[in-house]
């Protein structure tokens, strides 16, 4: 089992490494470099040349790609184009807070989700079920700034209940984000809700129709012991991958949310890098959301491999 | 206290979209009494056999009647007073056990499970009855046998924890649901060995629920046969296998009866065969599916080649077609050897070699119509015009004897022996020399097996082609090869024309499966079990 | 009434009605809305009245008449969008699927790799690069989305290739071609026909989060998340503006959600629990 873990993290590691490969690519060797892209279109072949030269674009694309991975994971992400502000600087204080948003929002979301999604599936076809599955369809088809404005409206403007912009300082205490980041983080929390909650349903109802289930009815077991010793622990891997697949989601949720909230996170970084076309930041961003996202994956297959009864009990 | 310990009245189970699927069924079960309920699928036994515990599958409803159990009313009982008798009064034992032990749990633990829920043990005293059940059923190591996980022991074995389970509340009555039907022949005899001991050393009362005529006599007093939901005919089980009083039955009993005896002669062998497989090997990574095998097939000749699951035969067939390459030896037709792999072969050699399924539904595209199935070999191979394709798909479907008309249906909505019919009708549109069925008849149900059994023989008569037939079942064997091969492994370890495969002296493993096979007497089981006893002293 | 055979339910008519309007609404956009696409016709965020029946955007707009031109803009990229990321997500799916090995690895695991990167960090890395022109945003989604289409009909296909049917064609000589079309393209179309709903719905709220964010559609085009950004402000001053566009998305990604529940329903079954008991 060991082996198992131990090759799905180097298969996390080699993911990563070819995921910036992906994003080197994309920015730096496909068609149109940083600097057509920075200097527009009426810049003369002169320029360019000059301004390639400055960004050490003339160098092959390998030594430029070690170069920046290199520098990349030991924190240098270089100089942002726009103020020459050193971006490492400027990029830590904001993933400390878009962590906090999304760890705020996933500390509701996902005990509750879950939660819900066990009762719904329980209850196939009741009531409960019902309501919560058209309840999810809608928070499914509306857009994150929908229901970020519909707060807004409601709870900063009409009633005003929490402030409608989060900026949040350095020296905020933290009861005093919590507070501030009380609207991003529901929006968040009603976001990845949906999805969770469906998705554990789902997987609840594939175990519950297992032959060994319908064995345990015709036990004569109660169906909260059927539940509780029969099919959850073998829901646990799916619904542990349902979770990671939401979080995952929620972290790029975060973009957009931070947006409408003005929160200094890097998805608000990261978009302003690209309305201005600075390419370090964005690499820096996108870098820094993609290890998150892999990290995650990674962690919930470990979880799964943890928890598969046949692999933690060879033959 | 009465005699009677399970009745069923006029029970009724419905299908949500209104089905009918079992239609008044009524029976009587005393204490200490085994009755068999036989039929093919979708005769409603297993329904029935849920029903007693008044359990219904989603989608189905228990709609009327009466269940007794020591004559009380329990589909009058409340949802918990329910509960509490399944398990405890009436357990249950299902077809796979794989599939219904829970893969997260110890054996011990589910075994356990239910005298300590329902209240009737402490845990020490359910873990010493547990093992004492491990040991009547003979399982290894009795006392640790309960610490593995359902994956790590084997199918047989598995199979028997299942019974230990159903017996841990030392029920009144246990519903057998075709427990011996997932295992191979030679397991099968002594798990089915077992379950009448167990019955027997415990007086138990049992629903034997199974297909198998031959298997229900070996452990029923009486036998009830079912078709459609209803009761055909209700009997002491020598009176069903001896004296049938309805048609139904007693087609049944004899087409059981004349798989016991060897119906072709084997014609001379021909010089110069039409398939021939000589030392072939092939492998799967570094198991060798396939190992040095030498078979031939000859004109107007069945070759049945038998062995248990994971014996290999399936994978012959599939190195032959060149699905799996083969790593030595060769494969020739009309004398012309065939490439190691299907990519590279000739139209003409891919037309000559043709394949019957065991699983008609999955052989058939479900989004074609039966003419557009048939029609395509014939557009392919032959390069005909569509109406030249239409009256030829016509003749064919007479031939496989299905309506012509069936061109414009689709496949899903035929019966299993009518799609078996089309796959047939597929292969012959090739106009091959070779079929090779793997298992055709095994997914069907006994008179339609037989029927395609019938169809597959007047072809062979009509047309010449030769077949290799692949079957797990040696009664299809003893009725249609002219010769056999038996495969244990990967290897043939005997060969030759059909009857003295059959006939004394046996290759030991040949003589164990021939001996595994139940037949159609009550004492039969009995009889080889008291042989096995007296060998071993 | 029935569609393919089966009667729709009550909610699955509502999501066909939601939809039927919307695209008529984006078709007809000339003939229907009151007012041009970019005129000016009135002060900043009128209130709803009769000559403006959801009053009027940040620059005076009608509100109305750019809801309906918006219709159009954003239904239609996400549409063309879609159906590209199914031509290349279901090709390039069959193709792993019964051309071998060796393609199957290679599109796999380009495909594992560009999955690991969330598509709107992806999304905006490339627009990033190139700007947001209408078509460098359709081509960019397109692609990226593709890979969620190729995940699905590579497996859908995997189960269809291992079907006895689909061996006995291969084994009568038939080319990939003919295999692909003929024997898994027709069983393989119910499942992507829901997932045609649901990756519709994905790029439909995708597009309009980009131009939200500023980087999809550009002005002066009207388009939903677009008018949504345009508007944010008039929020604090309690006016519902940016809600009209926002609430259009909504419903019609729900009607497109109702339709895709109700197919899929039509193939699930019971699970073990709603036996009775």
């Amino acid at each position: 089992m060991f082996r198992t873990i131990a090759i799905r993290i180097v298969l996390g590691l080699l993911t990563l490494f070819a995921v910036s490969v992906l994003i080197f690519v994309s920015t730096e060797i496909l068609p149109g470099d940083v600097a057509s892209a920075v200097l527009g279109q009426g810049a003369t072949p002169e320029t360019l040349a000059v301004f390639r030269a400055e960004l050490g674009l003339d160098r092959p694309a390998y030594t430029r790609y070690f170069e920046w991975f290199f520098k990349a994971i030991q924190g240098d992400f270089g100089v942002a184009m726009t103020n020459k502000r050193v971006i490492i600087e400027t990029l830590e204080p904001r993933f400390l807070n878009t962590m906090f948003l999304a760890g705020y929002a996933a500390l509701i979301a996902v005990p509750l989700s879950v939660g819900l999604g066990i009762v719904a599936a329980i209850n196939e076809g009741k009531a409960v079920d019902k309501v919560a599955n058209v309840l999810s369809l809608m928070t499914i088809s509306v857009p994150e700034f929908f229901i970020a404005y519909i707060l807004i409206l409601f709870l900063a403007v009409q009633y005003d209940i929490f402030p409608s912009l989060s900026t949040v300082f350095a020296d905020m205490s933290f009861t005093e984000r919590l507070y501030v980041a009380a609207l991003p983080a529901a929006t968040l929390t009603m976001l990845v809700m949906a999805h969770m909650l469906r998705m554990t349903r789902t997987s609840v109802l594939s175990i519950m129709s297992q032959p060994y289930i319908e064995m345990a009815f015709l036990k004569g077991l109660s169906r909260s012991h059927v539940i509780l010793r029969h099919a959850l622990p073998n829901a646990a891997a799916p619904i542990i991958s349902v979770v990671a697949l939401n979080l995952a989601y929620l972290i790029v949720g975060v973009v957009v949310i931070e947006v409408v909230f003005v929160y200094p996170g890097v998805g608000q970084y990261m978009v302003d890098g690209v309305s201005k076309r600075d390419l370090p930041v964005v690499q820096a961003c996108g870098l820094i959301f993609a290890g998150a996202f892999v990290g995650l994956n990674t962690i919930a297959d470990v979880l799964a491999i943890l928890v598969n009864p046949r692999l933690r009990n060879p033959r | 206290m009465t005699d009677t310990i399970l009745k069923l009245d006029n029970l009724r189970v419905e299908s949500l979209s209104g089905l009918v699927i079992v239609d008044n069924v009524s029976l009587e079960l005393k204490r200490g009494e085994v009755l068999g309920l036989i039929g093919e699928s979708g005769a409603g036994k297993s329904t029935i056999g849920l029903a007693s515990m008044v359990y219904a599958r989603a989608g189905c409803r228990i709609t009327g009647g009466r269940v007794e159990i020591d004559g009380d009313s329990i589909r009058d009982l409340s949802a918990d007073d329910r509960r509490k008798m399944r398990g405890q009064r009436i357990a249950y034992i299902a077809q796979s056990a794989a599939a219904s032990f829970n893969p997260a749990h110890r054996l011990i633990d589910q075994v356990c499970e239910m005298p300590i829920e329902h209240g009737l043990m402490t845990a020490a005293e359910a873990k010493a009855w547990a093992l004492e059940l491990f040991r009547a059923l003979d399982l290894p190591n009795p006392d640790t046998f309960g610490e593995r996980y359902p994956h790590q022991v084997s199918g047989g074995q598995l199979q028997r924890a299942m019974a230990a389970m159903a017996m841990s509340c030392k029920p009144d009555i246990l519903v057998l649901d075709e427990p011996t039907t997932a295992l191979d022949v030679t397991t099968q005899i002594e798990v089915l060995a077992l379950l009448k001991k167990l019955i027997r050393d415990y007086n138990m009362a049992a629903l034997y629920i199974t297909h198998d005529l031959a298997v229900v006599a070996q452990v029923a007093d009486r036998i009830m046969v079912l078709r459609h939901g209803k009761m055909v005919e209700l009997g002491a089980t020598e009176q069903i296998l001896l004296h049938p009083n309805q048609e139904y039955t007693a087609a049944l009993v004899a087409d059981r009866k004349a798989s016991d005896k060897i119906a072709v002669e084997a014609p001379p062998e021909q010089a110069m065969p039409l398939l021939s497989v000589s030392s072939a090997t092939g492998v799967y990574g570094t198991f060798k599916a396939v190992n040095n095998v030498t078979i031939t097939v000859s004109r107007s000749e069945t070759v049945a080649v038998v062995g248990e699951s994971g014996s290999g035969k399936s994978s012959l067939a599939r190195l032959i077609v060149g699905l799996l390459p083969r790593t030595a030896g060769d494969v020739k037709l009309n004398g012309k050897s065939l490439l190691s792999t299907l990519k590279g072969r000739d139209r003409e050699d891919l037309r000559q070699i043709q394949l019957i399924y065991q699983q008609p539904d999955v052989a058939l595209n479900p989004r074609q119509t039966i003419g557009e199935i048939i029609g395509r070999p014939v557009a392919f191979y032959f390069n005909r015009s569509p109406e030249e394709v239409k009256t030829r798909v016509a003749e064919l479907l007479r031939q496989v004897g299905l309506p012509e008309d069936y061109a414009g249906r689709l496949s899903t909505a035929l019966s299993g022996g009518q799609k078996q019919r089309v796959c047939i009708a597929r292969a012959l549109a090739a106009e091959p020399q070779i079929i090779i069925c793997d298992e055709p008849t095994s997914a069907l149900d006994q008179l339609v097996a037989d029927d395609i059994l019938k169809l597959l023989k007047r072809l062979q008569d009509d047309l010449g082609v030769g077949y290799l037939f692949i079957t797990h079942d040696l009664g299809i064997v003893r009725r249609i090869a002219h010769r056999t091969a038996v495969m244990l492994r990967g290897e043939i370890i005997a060969q030759g024309p059909t009857a003295q495969i059959f006939s004394p002296p046996f290759h030991p493993y040949t003589e164990n499966l021939l001996a595994s096979v139940p037949e159609m007497r009550t004492d039969w089981l009995d009889e080889v079990l008291a042989k096995r006893s007296g060998a071993a002293a | 009434m029935r569609i393919f055979g089966y009667k729709p339910s009550l909610s699955a008519w509502i999501g066909i009605l939601i939809i039927a309007i919307f695209l008529i609404i984006a078709i007809f956009a000339d003939w229907i809305a009151p007012f041009p696409e970019e005129e000016t016709v009135s002060a900043t965020w009128d209130s709803p009245s009769a000559d403006y029946l959801l009053g009027t955007d940040n620059i005076g707009r009608d509100m109305l008449s750019r809801l309906i031109f918006g219709a159009r803009m954003t239904i239609g990229v996400a549409l063309v969008t879609t159906i590209l990321s199914f031509i290349l997500g279901t090709v390039t799916g069959f193709l792993a699927a019964v051309g071998g090995q060796v393609i199957d690895q290679a599109l796999s695991r380009l495909v594992d790799v560009m999955l690991s990167i969330p598509l709107l960090i992806f999304a905006l890395i490339i627009l990033s690069m190139f700007g947001s022109s209408i078509p460098t945003l359709i081509i960019t989604i397109a692609v990226l989305d593709s890979t969620r289409v190729f995940r699905l009909s590579r497996a859908v296909a995997m189960n269809l290739v291992v079907m006895e049917y689909v061996e006995v064609a291969r084994l009568r000589g038939e080319g990939l071609w003919w295999v692909m079309r003929r024997e898994i393209l027709p069983n393989a179309l119910p499942p992507m026909i829901s997932e045609f709903g649901l990756r519709f719905c994905f790029n439909f709220l995708f597009v309009a989060g980009l131009s939200f964010l500023g980087l999809g559609i550009q002005p002066p085009f009207a388009d939903w998340g677009g008018m949504v950004r345009d508007n944010a402000k008039a929020i604090s001053f309690g006016l519902p503006a940016p809600l009209w566009p926002a609430f259009a998305i909504a419903i019609m990604t729900v009607g497109v959600n109702l339709v895709v529940d109700w197919i899929l329903s039509i193939n699930s079954r019971p699970s073990g629990a709603s036996a009775e008991m």
